[in-house]
């Protein structure tokens, strides 16, 4: 049963956005007793809503506010109002999302340390390590019930699977098997396994895969202490004159603007969005935004190497048929610099329908190159490269010039590459291509990376105030009472998709938060 | 639709009407059909020796041989509007201009494709060129009438998904 909060009740944590960090946050929060409003910019659709046809369903999940672009990546030119596809609903972009969970490695936790210095790159090692996260990871993967871990099966291998494997065992590659998957492969918590539609990307409509729309938001509901109030978009956090958040100022649906009081303030919009929302939030006592002293906020945007490799065989595949990721190689994903680069990558299948290969698999091409490729879809195999990027401070989110419908400057993302990122692409472009060939592809297609799917690091965990925004808790070094609970804690961003490692951390946030709570710190 | 693989001297079809290499055939005032008569469409508010031309300019964007006219004339109908008719026309005159200075002639009366395609080269930086073929990713792909064509099935939810229809039938491997 949802929580009335008062908009002056000044008891309750304010938590923004309900995706992967905020969306766990609120419901762990709520278990242990905490009145939570969770105040979401988008509306809440849920299974029975969902849209198997990928651009209605883009147009009905995405954030499609205007955002702006800059930098030498490929995005700012083909996709200039987009460079992410973020959701903007009820559960974040854990509805849009793939499920795919890895654990970090050990070692990349501590990529300054392991990689050395690398010019050009802001590295850094995390102040929390291994053994820190593995009891979290745990409570993940039992919460996310992924697939291979805690005594759960693995998914089924399909069609495009087969192929991916078949390529990959011809290489030699021997860590190859369908994923650590947040989809159920039996039956757990009334959610039935994965029925192999396809359309992964565009919210299961079995509620087969996780996410925080009908797992973590209404359990937390259920408990009477969460409050998640939708089409509430946050235009800035507030604070008092002793400098701490005192609440935060959402425009709802029809426009008429409020303000929430807080003893706590949680930011989780995604690494856009977030930093977005400091740098906007800036007073006479921070010019330069919010929890900004270190200059760090917005810096050090991430979004994994990616890149994809489609291949064409002379016969049938139906890659749209099954799981959207349905295996990994994990080969790659070791760091050995004898491969002419740092960190590493996973390869993880993957397919688009018809209408996004359409848009995506040569952003601007036309004329018989590109539509013979397209003619044998039906013959094509898909693959991801997911490789670990080097944080630059000059990549970073900043404010544009260009404003919302509320009248709020928008959010600038500037991305080049780091010349390690094009060395580890195009090595994984070779490797990708090579697994294809191995299983008699006649075409192979290297295919650019996509708008951001993973967006990592702009508010950064550092043990040092100077090099970041958070501390280990996610807490902001200026101001006690205001943390970050999503992906833009990310240090580094390691080879492995990111969520599981976001979730871990919201849960063991939650729990700081308890105790400091309860012993009076914040 | 076939291309015209044959320098065409005067055929049947000029004297009936303005033919055009590509097939499309304008029947007369506001009005123009496939040659194979598998499609027809009205005109609102641009010549349909314009609108024949962007349909065949579509086709050269991204030319499937089995993809029939119409779908093409149903990703570009939107520009045959009142708003949207002026610049188009714009376009097409251009079009037509830089196909008279590379080619000899008119657009539509260019025989080979790899022709037509060099005149489209010449001018893919151009506002115009671009609008139509960033317009055409969703117009043409997105309709669900073309998807058949190259094997797509669409959503499989109303079905059951594949657990029982083939997600891992693979069989050459
Ligand atoms: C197609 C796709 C596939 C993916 N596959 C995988 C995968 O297989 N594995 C993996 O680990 N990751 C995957 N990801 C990435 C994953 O979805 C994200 O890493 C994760 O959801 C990020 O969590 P978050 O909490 O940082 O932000 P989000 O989940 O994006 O949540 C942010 C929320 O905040 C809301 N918000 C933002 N600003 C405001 C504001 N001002 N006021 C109110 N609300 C606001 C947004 O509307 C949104 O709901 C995928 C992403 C996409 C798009
Ligand atoms: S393939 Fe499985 S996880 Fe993906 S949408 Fe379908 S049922 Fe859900």
């Amino acid at each position: 049963m949802p929580a009335p909060f008062d908009l002056s009740d000044d008891s309750v944590v304010v938590i923004i956005g309900t995706g992967a960090g905020g969306g766990v946050l609120a419901n762990e929060l709520a278990q242990k007793g905490i009145g939570v409003v969770a105040l979401e910019a988008g509306g809440r659709y849920l299974p029975e809503d969902y849209v198997n046809d990928e651009w209605e369903s883009f147009g009905q999940l995405a954030w499609l506010d205007p955002r702006t672009t800059s930098g030498d990546w490929r995005v700012a030119k083909d996709f200039s109002g987009l460079p992410a596809w973020i959701v903007k609903a009820v559960g974040g972009t854990t509805t849009h999302w793939a499920g795919a969970s890895l654990r970090f490695q050990p070692h990349e936790w501590k990529a300054a340390t392991t990689y050395g210095a690398l010019e050009g790159a802001n590295l850094l090692d995390w102040p929390i390590d291994d053994k820190e996260l593995a009891p979290w990871y745990a409570r993940a993967e039992e919460k996310m019930k992924v697939t291979r871990t805690g005594g759960r099966a693995g998914l089924p291998g399909s069609n495009n699977y087969k192929v991916f494997e078949t390529g990959a065992k011809a290489l030699g590659y021997e860590e190859v098997h369908t994923g650590r998957m947040a989809i159920n492969s039996d039956w757990y918590d009334d959610r039935p396994p994965c029925q192999q539609t396809g359309f992964c990307f565009q919210g299961c409509k079995w509620g087969a895969k996780w996410s925080t729309a009908y797992t973590d938001i209404p359990a937390g509901e259920a408990t009477g202490n969460l409050e998640v109030r939708e089409k509430a978009h946050v235009l800035r956090i507030e604070h008092g004159p002793d400098g701490k958040a005192n609440g935060v100022v959402y425009a709802a649906e029809d426009g008429t603007e409020h303000k929430q009081m807080a003893r706590i303030v949680c930011v989780a919009g995604n690494s856009i969005e977030s930093p977005r929302l400091l740098l906007n939030s800036a007073s006479s006592i921070y010019p330069e935004g919010m929890a900004n002293s270190s200059g760090q906020v917005g810096r050090n945007y991430m979004r994994h190497l990616t890149g994809s490799v489609y291949g064409i065989f002379d016969k049938p595949v139906k890659m749209w048929r099954g799981t959207t990721m349905a295996g990994v190689v994990q080969d790659e994903a070791r760091h050995d610099p004898s491969r002419g680069f740092v960190g590493g990558f996973e390869l993880e299948t993957l397919s688009l329908g018809l209408p996004f290969m359409a848009a995506f698999l040569d952003p601007g091409a036309w004329g018989r190159e590109f539509t013979t490729a397209l003619d044998s879809y039906e013959n094509m195999a898909g693959m991801w490269i997911v490789g670990e990027d080097m944080p630059q401070e000059s990549n970073r989110v900043t404010l544009s010039d260009t404003k919302d419908q509320f009248g709020m400057p928008v959010a600038n993302v500037h991305y080049s590459d780091h010349q390690n990122d094009r060395a580890m692409r195009d090595y994984a472009y070779k490797v990708g291509m090579a697994m294809y060939d191995a299983v008699g592809a006649t075409r192979t297609l290297p295919t650019p990376p996509y708008p951001s799917t993973h967006n990592l690091g702009t508010n950064r965990m550092s043990a040092n105030p100077q090099d970041g925004v958070v501390n280990k808790w996610g807490q902001t070094h200026d101001i006690a009472n205001l943390f970050v609970s999503d992906g833009s804690q990310f240090t580094t961003g390691a080879a492995e998709n990111p969520t599981l490692t976001i979730v871990a951390l919201a849960i063991r946030q939650a729990d700081h938060i308890a105790g400091a709570m309860s012993k009076n710190e914040v | 639709m076939t291309t015209t693989t044959a320098p065409r001297g005067l055929t049947r079809r000029q004297l009936l009407s303005r033919a055009t290499a590509a097939g499309a055939f304008v029947c007369g005032a506001g009005f123009v059909a496939g040659r194979d008569a598998a499609w027809a469409t009205e005109m609102t508010a641009m010549t349909p020796e314009s609108f024949a031309t962007l349909v065949q300019m579509a086709r050269d964007i991204y030319p499937h041989d089995r993809i029939p006219d119409a779908n093409y004339v149903t990703a570009v109908k939107g520009y045959d509007t009142p708003e949207e008719a002026d610049a188009t026309e714009a376009g097409i005159a251009a079009l037509d201009r830089r196909a008279t200075d590379l080619k000899g002639s008119r657009y539509l009366d260019i025989g080979w494709e790899r022709d037509r395609a060099e005149v489209l080269r010449s001018m893919a930086d151009d506002a115009f060129f671009e609008k139509i073929r960033a317009g055409l990713v969703t117009g043409l792909y997105n309709q669900k009438a073309v998807w058949p064509i190259f094997g797509y099935e669409g959503e499989s939810y109303s079905q059951g998904g594949y657990i029982d229809r083939g997600f891992d039938d693979i069989a050459w491997l």
